[in-house]
């Protein structure tokens, strides 16, 4: 029962500390607004630890961008600015959402792409059977059905 | 014909899936293309790490081809490229010049007495705030500059033989040899 008793101290303890990254000596008394602040760094990606953003990232430079950020608008500058600032910097990948740009197109419109062949398959197959007659042979295969069992009554008279 | 296709078109999508999955493979996320490729080198000045009454700034990266190395002692993968800037400084091909990037000055000067210096001079960047501007997100970086000050090429990671034998040099020839 000890210890369960620790283990489950500790994972709260783990847990605790996971939502404090982020969020160290600000001062959002001034000019600074916290919800903005946040949004801007939940919205940035570390790139050290590439699948958090500058909130939850506990890595050196993420503390450095954060302080940036905070710089930048304490400096006035708004939330386009400061995402160009860290694009100039890092590049596209730096944002969660990708701007849409001839070199994203892909990205943006590939499964947009994707979905359209495959409604225009659906479409043919569903004309296909919708073309079959009631006993389940198109009228192709009623035609080859009729030659094969043609074929076939003749060689039976012959025998 | 059509029944041809048919058949084949399921295989050729499975090998175009697969090809690009195999691509992806060797690719290394960690690897984020700059976007200072091709862009003039970003301006700063700092004082430099031997000689903190002098400026190193990026004004002294114009004129020739320079390769601009992003280290500090912390850092242990620099410690593992360090021999290969040693060889390349010595070889005289192309100016070496440093970012001793979120260091401690005294921690660096003693760093390049016991393994050696091959920087012609160090930018001593305490609080990395040009380490943010040229886009630094892990040492070592290596940037190489051109005569114009524009950045070509930038190596993420500690710099081997083999990359500098097979990009590095390559490069540096061909931008000595483009300026005439």
């Amino acid at each position: 029962m000890k210890f369960l008793r620790i283990v489950l101290v500790s994972l709260g303890l783990a847990w605790a500390g996971a939502g404090l990254a982020g969020m160290e000596e600000f001062d959002f008394t001034g000019t600074v607004d916290e919800d903005q602040f946040k949004e801007l760094i939940a919205e940035i990606r570390c790139l050290v630890c590439q699948n958090q953003s500058l909130s939850d990232s506990d890595a050196e430079l993420a503390h450095d961008l954060r302080q940036e950020v905070y710089d930048l608008m304490q400096q006035g500058q708004d939330n386009t600015q400061i995402i160009d600032f860290m694009v100039t910097r890092y590049g596209d990948f730096v944002l969660y959402s990708p701007p849409v740009k001839p070199s994203t197109y892909l990205l943006w419109y590939g499964p947009f792409v994707l979905l359209a062949i495959g409604i225009l398959f659906l479409i043919k197959t569903v004309r296909q059977r919708s073309r079959q007659t009631e006993d389940g042979f198109s009228e192709q295969e009623q035609a080859r059905l009729k030659a094969i069992l043609g074929d076939e009554a003749d060689g039976d008279n012959k025998a | 014909m059509p029944r041809f296709v048919r058949y084949l078109a399921p295989l050729v999508a499975f090998l175009a899936l697969a090809g690009l999955l195999y691509k992806g493979l060797s690719l290394d996320p960690r690897k984020v293309p700059s976007p200072l490729i091709d862009k003039p080198a970003p301006a700063f000045s700092l004082t430099r790490l031997k000689q903190p009454e002098a400026t190193l700034g990026s004004t002294d990266l114009k004129g020739k081809v320079t390769l601009f190395n992003v280290w500090a002692t912390w850092c242990v993968a620099c410690r593992s490229e360090h021999p290969v800037l040693m060889q390349l400084a010595e070889s005289g091909k192309v100016s070496i010049y440093g970012l001793n990037y979120k260091d401690n000055r005294a921690d660096a000067k003693r760093w390049l007495l016991r393994y050696g210096d091959p920087y012609l001079a160090n930018a001593f960047d305490g609080d990395g705030r040009v380490g943010i501007d040229w886009g630094v997100y892990g040492t070592p970086e290596t940037f190489i500059v051109d005569q114009q000050g524009i950045i070509r090429h930038k190596h993420i990671g500690p710099l081997t033989q083999e990359a500098v034998r097979d990009e590095i040099l390559p490069l540096i020839e061909k931008l000595e040899a483009s300026s005439g």
